[in-house]
């Protein structure tokens, strides 16, 4: 009994957060999306006006498309990106100091703002930016092209730079705990170094790109900032739906919205979980 | 040495042009940030000064730079305090069973993994609700400390997955007790990790800005005051500050990483004295 207590109030200061913070918010806003607007005010209700008006309006389904978009194609650079450098961490790299430094080098920017480094993109993709200078000075354009900055180009340009990070880390985790008499096994079979990274490395390598899509999907489902700032407010996701009811104090109908995110998320979420188990992998 | 296969040469090139895409930008905005009075927010340089450095130290036209840097600074330590005592019980009650563990096990994923902007959402409609004002250091705070938390949890799994148990039944062999062997003998194999933690604490917290974009109240905290000076700031200030923003982030990982290092050494200068006998 006295141990159970102890293992109890170790838990309580997490178990008290997420309760304040995560599960009474979620509460309130399940709550909030049947409640009634006026154009200054909210009423407490219970109407399916919201959700009426959410699953009628044909912006609502291309909002989603367009987030399932960025989520998609972010995934693949990243995946592709995170993966191959990962893989030249933890294969290519002899000495475990470079190994380490290197892997800080990776990790750095993520330990700094996320707006400045979007902020960063400015003097590059700008109509007068390094890139179009580059460009035309090398003749291969002739006008400055327009679709750099302010496009679905930049977006996921930025969620690219911002959220490669979160595959490398995972993936390089598994991969250093592959060991490494399986690939000395595999090359004294006959496995030419293809067949190895197809038949060895990528399969035991699955947990950890499993986590890192967790992590990079939601960010991205879940984003309204990177959205809004890279596409100088031209392009809409699921997030800016939200932000953007927020900001005319439309508060239900912002709820309502933010729960069918919600609920996206967590069904993909439990499906990915499935896949893995991530107490263990950690 | 073997020789290296030509597949290395090739993904070290990747490499570098990764490492060249992570840091390009900002070591491009670092340099325009020394753009001359008369220049614009991107090159050519027009002239070089410090021009815009001694503008964000001058009285502001717009918003209070350094109030909020202020804020940011006190709500990352408090944080950061909080994530460290909070994931290290968590981790300690998480290795042993008990009712409910599995339920708040996956709260802490879904709090990893719930879009930023419900958090803020939710914890404001709360506030409002109840009549409180919303405020960075109280719905800010814990609005942060759902992402910093869980965060510092998965930390702690990955300490105590690879913590040898061994030492724990040596000390209690020993006839320590319970709480003396969690102080002077898991503690302080762990604290490396700590001091990882508290990092992630401070800085996610410092660059936090969905999360508190509707908790904060009033008084901004710094990520907030830069993104309220990207709709009305044209001029190379910005990036002065961004600047010496993240010049501050890299002094406090450079200083963590530091602390690191020592604790290391004096590990391995202390730390067992095995083989040195005879």
């Amino acid at each position: 009994m006295h141990r159970t207590l102890i293992t109890w109030l170790q838990a309580a200061p997490l178990t008290v957060i997420l309760l304040g913070f995560l599960v009474a918010p979620i509460i309130m806003i399940v709550i909030v999306s049947f409640w009634g607007a006026t154009e200054f005010s909210i009423y407490p209700d219970f109407q399916f006006e919201n959700y009426q008006f959410l699953f009628n309006s044909p912006v609502t389904y291309k909002v989603f498309f367009a987030t399932f978009k960025y989520a998609f194609i972010t995934w693949a650079f990243t995946l592709a990106i995170g993966f191959t450098v990962a893989y030249f961490l933890a294969f290519h790299v002899r000495s475990q100091t470079t190994q380490i430094a290197l892997f800080l080098l990776c990790t750095i920017p993520f330990w700094t703002s996320n707006i400045i480094r979007m902020i960063s993109w400015i003097p590059f993709l700008g109509r007068n930016g390094i890139a179009n200078q580059t460009l035309m000075s090398w003749g291969v354009i002739d006008a400055p092209l327009d679709w750099l900055l302010y496009s679905d180009f930049s977006v996921i340009l930025a969620f690219v730079h911002l959220y490669t990070l979160f595959m490398v880390v995972p993936i390089f985790n598994t991969m250093m705990r592959i060991d490494k008499s399986l690939l000395e096994a595999a090359r004294d079979a006959g496995a030419s170094g293809f067949q190895t990274l197809c038949h060895l490395i990528i399969p035991l390598t699955k947990p950890g790109i499993m986590i890192g899509t967790i992590f990079v999907v939601t960010l991205v489902m879940g984003d309204f900032i990177t959205v809004r700032f890279m596409s100088g407010s031209q392009k809409a996701n699921v997030g800016r739906l939200i932000s953007n009811d927020i900001a005319l104090l439309q508060y239900p109908s912002a709820a309502a919205t933010a729960v069918v995110l919600l609920c996206t998320v967590l069904i993909m979420i439990a499906i990915m979980l499935r896949f893995v188990n991530i107490r263990k992998e950690l | 040495m073997e020789q290296r296969p030509r597949s290395f040469y090739v993904l070290a090139s990747f490499f570098g042009l990764f490492i060249l895409f992570l840091y390009g930008p900002t070591l491009t905005i670092a340099l325009l940030s020394f753009q001359g009075p008369q220049g614009g927010l991107t090159f050519p340089m027009n002239g070089v000064s410090l021009y815009w450095f001694r503008d964000l130290f001058e009285q502001q036209a717009v918003g209070d730079i350094w109030g909020a840097f202020r804020r940011s600074l006190i709500l990352g330590f408090m944080v950061m305090i909080t994530t460290v005592v909070g994931s290290v019980m968590a981790g300690l009650a998480f290795r042993k069973r008990f009712a409910g563990s599995s339920v708040l096990f996956y709260l802490a994923i879904t709090s990893l993994v719930i879009p930023s902007i419900l958090i803020s959402l939710g914890v404001g409609l709360i506030f409002n609700q109840l009549g409180f004002r919303v405020h960075w250091a109280t719905s800010g705070f814990g609005s942060q400390l759902t992402w910093t938390l869980p965060f510092g949890l998965l930390i702690m799994f990955a300490v105590f997955n690879r913590f040898d148990k061994s030492y724990e039944e040596a000390a209690r062999d020993q006839g320590a007790s319970a709480w003396q062997t969690i102080r002077f003998v898991v503690v302080p194999i762990i604290s490396p990790s700590l001091i990882g933690v508290a990092l992630f604490g401070f800085t996610l917290s410092y660059d936090e800005f969905a999360r508190t974009l509707l908790t904060a109240g009033s008084y901004n905290t710094l990520p907030l005051e830069i993104f309220g000076m990207t709709t009305n700031v044209t001029t190379p200030v910005i990036y002065a500050l961004g600047t010496l923003t993240t010049l501050f982030s890299l002094c406090v990982i450079g200083f963590f990483l530091f602390v690191v290092w020592i604790l290391g050494k004096r590990r391995s200068r202390f730390g067992s004295d095995a083989g040195k006998g005879l």
